[in-house]
């Protein structure tokens, strides 16, 4: 690794559960530290949006801190910036999780539910297809959601998963990536993404 | 698609492995943080860990063991046992369990579901579900260790969980938990077909056989602990059994 300790800021939003995020980090040998000030989520040069409860709790808690607007400035200038979960899904436009709520609209398209035939929640490992040279690797992922982006999004270069039909599971564009899955409870295959990210080797691949 | 998960269970006292049969008679299996590890490298997909503590002091070191697990694991993680509260939840959450689970506590206020589905997300408020054979027929809950029949239909109650927020069933026949004679296959079928959330059968494994017959039930994963405590045999020899018989798994 290039930098032995490399600096990351975990965003935290209230709700979610990040002993298991924190754990991964230092796993690989970087300094995560948790925030909830938008002037540190503007400075860091890596920050994470973890996996959070609904999509509405997300964008209220990240509208009363001012972390909405310092979050698109990072993506919207390519800074990199990982979104995991509904981390993922507060990039878009909508969700029907949460109706008349709005995203930070950074990523087109209207997140919603899985279609009944299938489990819901998603829970567990699926098979992740990805194009060559991003930072995702077509592999398993694990899962635990009940709402994803059933479409890929127009600007944004996407990795794609099958329950009830096809859904996003990561984009990227440039130093900016969301996945759906938890990278942190993936395995060695989770470990190897967020390794990738921090040594900034996502750059390749991206609809720029 | 979603492949099928294969989930050790460490039953835990006092920062031990142990395991029993009919949750008595309790031997020491080892050290959870070492055999989770193990367990991660064998190809698990997620791990439970289940607190059979039964004192205050030995919670406290059920959290520490959480801790130590969290250390080394980098797949999901179940904990459950005398969880009584949303506070008992955030603790062991925070100590670095993905999902909590409770039993006895939400027979007794099922509002105990809602609290956690609502403070944590669905994802984090897993049942576990002990039920017991009625002589007549269906299948009723019991609780505090298999101690106490409630009367309960375990069917309905699966159904009333989910409605108040559990992501998730860990669904263990009491008559045959440590038999080692498979799982109940037909209470799997019915609490699979009743709940759209998925269904974790649980005991009475002995083979990979009884792991196969748990899938093809409805059982959208498995969990077991003995076959995979003793050596017996190991996670990754399950799953290549398993996708041998037409069961997609993650290798």
């Amino acid at each position: 690794m290039s930098n032995p300790s490399p600096d990351i800021a975990v965003v935290v939003t209230g709700v979610a559960n990040l002993a298991s995020v924190l754990a991964a980090w230092r796993r690989l040998g970087a300094s995560p530290r948790v925030t909830e000030d938008p002037d540190e989520v503007r400075r860091a040069d890596r920050v994470e949006l973890p996996g959070v409860g609904s999509f509405g709790a997300a964008m209220e808690r990240l509208r009363a801190t001012g972390l909405d607007a310092a979050l698109s400035e990072r993506v919207a200038a390519g800074r990199p910036t990982l979104a995991i979960c509904v981390g993922l899904q507060v990039l878009c436009d909508a969700s029907e999780e949460s109706p008349g709520v709005t995203g930070l609209g950074l990523v087109p398209g209207t997140v919603g539910r899985f279609p009944g035939s299938v489990r819901v929640p998603q829970f567990g490992w699926n098979g992740v297809e990805a194009p060559t040279g991003g930072p995702v690797e077509s592999g398993y992922a694990y899962f635990a959601n009940s709402y994803r982006l059933p479409v890929a999004p127009a600007g944004w270069t996407a990795a794609m998963t099958d329950h009830g039909g096809p859904f996003v599971s990561a984009l990227w564009r440039g130093d900016v990536l969301a996945c759906q899955y938890h990278p942190e409870l993936s395995g060695a295959w989770g470990l190897g993404m967020l390794s990738r990210w921090l040594k900034g080797e996502v750059v390749q691949g991206g609809a720029r | 698609m979603i492949t099928a998960r294969i989930i050790p269970c460490l039953d835990v006292r006092d920062g031990r492995i142990v395991k029993g049969i009919r949750f008595q008679g309790l031997q020491d299996a080892g050290d959870p943080a070492e055999r989770a590890a193990a367990y991660e490298a064998q190809g698990a997909d997620e791990l439970v860990i289940l607190d059979v503590s039964a004192t205050t002091e030995g919670r406290k070191t059920a959290a520490e063991t959480v801790r130590r697990v969290r250390d080394v694991l980098s797949i999901p993680l179940t904990v459950g046992g005398g969880v009584r509260s949303v506070e008992d939840a955030r603790r062991l959450l925070d100590a670095g369990a993905d999902k909590v689970a409770v039993n006895t506590a939400a027979v007794r206020d099922p509002s105990l579901i809602t609290a956690i589905a609502e403070r944590f997300g669905r994802q984090c408020a897993i049942l576990a579900l002990d039920a017991a054979a009625r002589p007549g027929g269906g299948w009723e809950v019991v609780v505090s260790s298999g101690v106490e029949r409630t009367g309960m239909d375990a069917i309905a109650w699966a159904r009333e969980a989910v409605a108040r927020g559990a992501g998730e069933i860990v669904l263990t026949s009491w008559d045959r938990d440590g038999t080692r004679q498979g799982y109940d296959l037909d209470l799997l079928a019915a609490a699979s077909s009743a709940v759209a959330v998925p269904i974790v059968a649980s005991g009475g494994v002995n083979s990979a056989e009884h792991l196969l017959q748990g899938l093809r039930a409805g059982a959208d994963a498995v969990l077991a602990a003995s076959i995979f405590h003793y050596g017996e045999t190991t996670v990754g020899e399950v799953k290549a059994y398993l996708a041998d018989h037409g069961i997609e798994v993650r290798l």
